[in-house]
């Protein structure tokens, strides 16, 4: 028995210490928008954040998120940076299959909550973790620009 | 495994069955007949709200005026939920802002008229039900039409209808909404005439997608989302090799994994079933099994190229002939032989199923692409009648065709009824790059004979490969002995060469070959598109110009090659280092020209910097999703050409994750521009005709580059570096 911040809740939660938060957040909490890609921290699909840092959690034992925050796509529009870009998102019509987005939603997050002006490289650094096999890279990069945009305007 | 062949309603995939289709709807040739599909409305009607009024199979209108689209389609990232709807929405004169979509449960209401079926593939969605939804659109406002006539006792010629309104002469107006149940009950008109295009208000536009908005919170529901009461999860240790059986297993140390409950064999190999992924994969890693690796255990890549490169040495099956090339008497020959690889569609979401088999009945959630034939598949498995089984198609991860095949459908029924639970079957990554549902590798050789000036007077082609045909399971080569999946893309070329001989070879190595995006013309664009570039040069042309020469008979393909050019800038200055390739090809009723600009570093890496992409597909329902389809098609075909390769050793797949069987991510991806060719030809294809000319257009980028012609995907970039 562990016990986990999720999104700001303190969750006690009955997995061996072995277990990704992945399957944590999938099977045990039933929250589903955080995906199973690849189970190798290869793909980005599972990306979530500890203490406000993208991490795949597929790989990330829960035992290691013990006394960390972690936060999920479900919680997302519930921060300024999250909500900008999931507007961007949408106003870019970004997904297709949509399997990889929520993952890209956060790489694409975290980066915006430490650099409003991302460069074309700081945008291929944060984001090449993340594969999406429909191809949405382009949109993905300027739903990232435009997200950007709209954080500075209001700052 | 289970053989399809009896269970898909006897229907061969690619042979238009219109006529089940107009008779299980109710929409015949000429329009609407009685009884329009009355029997799904109804059923429907029962999970619909109170206030929601059935109109037909594929529509329903609440009190509120909201419209909600009941799709049969699947919907994996290719926009049908939006497309459909707007189908719909056009004829109706629906107010898009409250139109809604909903996945359809599975019956022969929803059958694809191009197949026959309850299915999504083949890029067949719009050009299957183009016509046949704005019936439904046109029928339902009739329908609207003739309940405000007879409310206000007035002709209904006297009404129109706007953005979800009828409206009289008078000034009158009455809401959808408000309209619907008296709708509901009027007949449905024998015929209906369709808009003429330039009344069009929905369809051309950029709509927004229905999907997006789930789709970026979390909330969208894919197959690997589902769970339910009592539920397990199972992962399977899977034959290693086609053919492999299980000598014996040991599930002690599986068993005594926390939280594993069951481990069952069934023919596909040896599944442990536990209360989530994480127990159950840990499980599955624990079993110790003997398999015998059977016939197919000295299978090894190289002997497969062996065998394709035998294969396309012989003559094989007439494909397609032009006058006689046995006549020709070149001044010299240009001969080449090119190779594609294997290849896995690993779809972002792992593959996967949801069953329950249980008291006479069987419900199954998935991201399938083919309700119809599972709905027979898991009847036969559970025993039951095929009314009995239940099909909840989730969002699908990803298809391209995969999640056409049946597999974790066949396998997630035999747990759950072997289970007695419900049971979520998931593939690791690695299972489900290793399951053995491959694109075809093929070897194609050609032969052209030149006269004097380099002009072709013959051109040959001889395709071999495995046949997807009698690997589906549900179809069979026709009498010819060509396999149309194997050479298409070779053998319809569009160039008017005067004498032309294309054959099929057969050759079945021992692996399962699938419909993988694009199919056979995936690799056959890239042969072709190619050889005719080797032609180009041997002739002292310029690509371009050489392609447009030959295509005078081709206006379609002529003018999608031109729009590409010019938007490229053919023949203008590029940056030092920087070359073009153009490539053209047709699938799925559309045609597609794109030009890469490529450079190749000193150490034979390639950079695509630009790709211009021209398409003509007939009347487009969205532009957008239409230029990210074909978008789409090309980075999926740029992972293919330069990193996709299944390769086998000892029988076994070499590739498991995303660190040996890469994907281009976004740092690689180029700069794409897509130009839509104007048309008023019928719809063709989007999903998939954008991937063929993508690869032949950098290998022909390459050779301007390098003098360097790569005949083999993916490219092997070796051969490019510079001492």
């Amino acid at each position: 028995m562990a016990t986990i911040n999720v999104n700001g809740r303190s969750m006690k939660v009955d997995a061996s210490p072995d277990t990704p938060v992945l399957w944590v957040l999938r099977d045990e909490l039933g929250m589903t928008g955080t995906k199973f890609g690849c189970g190798m921290a290869l793909c980005g699909a599972c990306t979530v954040h500890l203490d406000g840092a993208p991490v795949r959690s597929c790989s990330l034992p829960v035992s290691a998120a013990v006394g960390h925050r972690i936060t999920t796509i479900e919680a997302m529009s519930g921060t300024p940076v999250g909500k900008a870009v999931q507007t961007s998102w949408v106003a870019n019509d970004v997904p297709q299959c949509g399997y990889c987005q929520s993952g890209q939603i956060m790489s694409a997050s975290a980066l915006l909550a430490k650099n409003r002006k991302p460069s074309d490289a700081d945008i291929d650094q944060a984001m090449s973790g993340n594969i999406c096999r429909c191809g949405t890279y382009n949109q993905i990069r300027a739903a990232i620009k435009q997200a950007a945009a709209s954080l500075n305007g209001r700052a | 495994m289970t053989d399809i062949r009896n269970l898909s309603r006897g229907k061969a995939l690619g042979t238009t069955s219109r006529r089940d289709f107009l008779r299980a709807t109710g929409l015949a040739a000429g329009g609407l007949t009685l009884g329009f599909a009355l029997p799904v409305a109804s059923r429907l009607a029962l999970a619909a709200a109170p206030a929601d009024t059935p109109i037909n199979a594929f529509l329903r209108i609440a009190a509120d005026g909201t419209c909600t689209v009941v799709c049969g389609l699947s919907e994996m990232g290719q926009g049908v939920h939006t497309s459909i709807p707007m189908l719909i929405a056009e004829e109706l004169d629906a107010d898009w802002a409250r139109v809604k979509v909903e996945q359809a449960p599975v019956d022969k209401a929803y059958s694809n008229p191009i197949f026959g079926m309850q299915a999504t593939g083949g890029s067949t969605s719009i050009r299957g039900h183009w016509e046949p939804m704005r019936k439904v659109g046109a029928t339902a406002r009739a329908m609207l039409v003739g309940a405000a006539a007879e409310t206000w006792k007035v002709p209904a010629s006297e009404c129109r209808t706007e953005r979800g309104q009828v409206i009289h002469a008078s000034g009158k107006r009455l809401a959808y909404g408000k309209l619907a149940a008296a709708a509901a009950k009027q007949p449905v008109p024998e015929t209906v005439t369709l808009k003429d295009a330039s009344k069009f208000t929905i369809l051309g536009r950029n709509l927004r997608r229905l999907d997006t908005p789930p789709k970026v919170n979390g909330s969208a529901k894919y197959g690997i989302d589902v769970r339910l009461p009592g539920m397990l999860t199972a992962v399977m240790a899977r034959l290693p090799v086609p053919g492999a059986k299980v000598v014996s297993f040991d599930a002690t140390k599986a068993r005594a994994v926390p939280g594993v409950r069951q481990v069952l064999q069934i023919p596909s190999g040896v599944a442990v079933l536990a209360d989530g992924y994480w127990a159950a994969k840990k499980g599955r890693d624990a079993l110790e099994i003997q398999w015998d690796a059977g016939i197919s255990g000295n299978l090894s890549s190289a002997s497969v190229s062996a065998m394709l490169a035998d294969g396309a040495a012989r003559a094989g099956a007439v494909a397609h002939t032009v006058g006689d090339v046995a006549a020709v008497k070149p001044a010299r020959t240009l001969e080449a032989s090119y190779e594609a690889p294997y290849l896995s569609h690993t779809c972002m979401e792992p593959l996967n199923c949801t069953a329950w088999v249980h008291d006479g009945e069987a419900e199954i959630w998935s991201g399938t692409q083919s309700q119809g034939p599972s709905q027979g598949i898991v009847s036969q498995i559970a025993g039951v009648a095929p009314g009995k089984v239940k099909i909840n198609t989730q969002y699908l991860g990803g298809g391209f065709g995969r999640r056409f095949a049946p597999d974790f459908t066949i396998d997630a029924a035999m747990l759950s009824k072997a289970a007695g639970v419900p049971v979520k079957l998931v593939y690791t990554r690695e299972d489900d790059t290793q399951a053995w549902f491959y694109r075809p590798a093929g070897v194609t050789r050609f032969t052209a004979g030149l006269d004097a000036s380099g002009v072709a007077q013959s051109f040959t082609a001889t395709v071999a490969s495995p046949s997807i045909m009698e690997s589906s399971g549900f179809m069979k080569i026709p009498a010819n002995g060509v396999d149309h999946f194997a050479v298409e893309g070779t053998e319809d070329h569009p160039y008017d060469f005067p004498n032309q001989r294309i054959d099929y070879s057969r050759v079945e190595p021992g692996v399962r070959v699938w419909f993988w995006r694009s199919v056979g013309h995936s690799q056959n664009i890239f042969f072709t598109e190619s050889f005719v570039d080797e032609m180009a040069g041997a002739a002292g042309k310029d690509p371009f110009e050489y392609r447009r020469g030959l295509l005078s008979r081709q206006p379609r393909y002529r003018a999608a090659l031109e729009l590409a050019a010019e938007r490229a800038g053919w023949g203008k200055p590029l940056p030092a280092g920087v070359h073009r390739g153009i490539a053209v090809g047709q699938s799925f009723g559309s045609y597609v020209a794109e030009v890469a600009e490529v450079s190749v570093a000193a150490d034979g890496s390639i950079k695509v910097h630009r790709v211009v992409c021209a398409v003509d597909c007939g009347q487009v329902v969205n532009p957008e999703i239409v230029k990210r389809q074909m978008e789409s098609a090309i980075i999926y075909g740029m992972t293919a050409a330069l990193y996709g390769r299944i390769t086998l050793k000892d029988g076994r797949v070499e590739q498991g994750n995303f660190d040996t069987y890469p994907m281009v991510r976004i740092n690689e991806v180029p700069t794409i521009e897509v130009h839509i060719v104007p048309s008023t030809e019928k719809p063709g294809g989007v999903g998939e005709p954008g991937l063929p000319p993508f690869a032949p257009a950098v290998a022909n980028a390459i050779f301007a580059a390098t003098g360097k012609r790569l005949r083999e995907l993916p490219f092997d970039t070796s051969q490019l570096k510079r001492a």
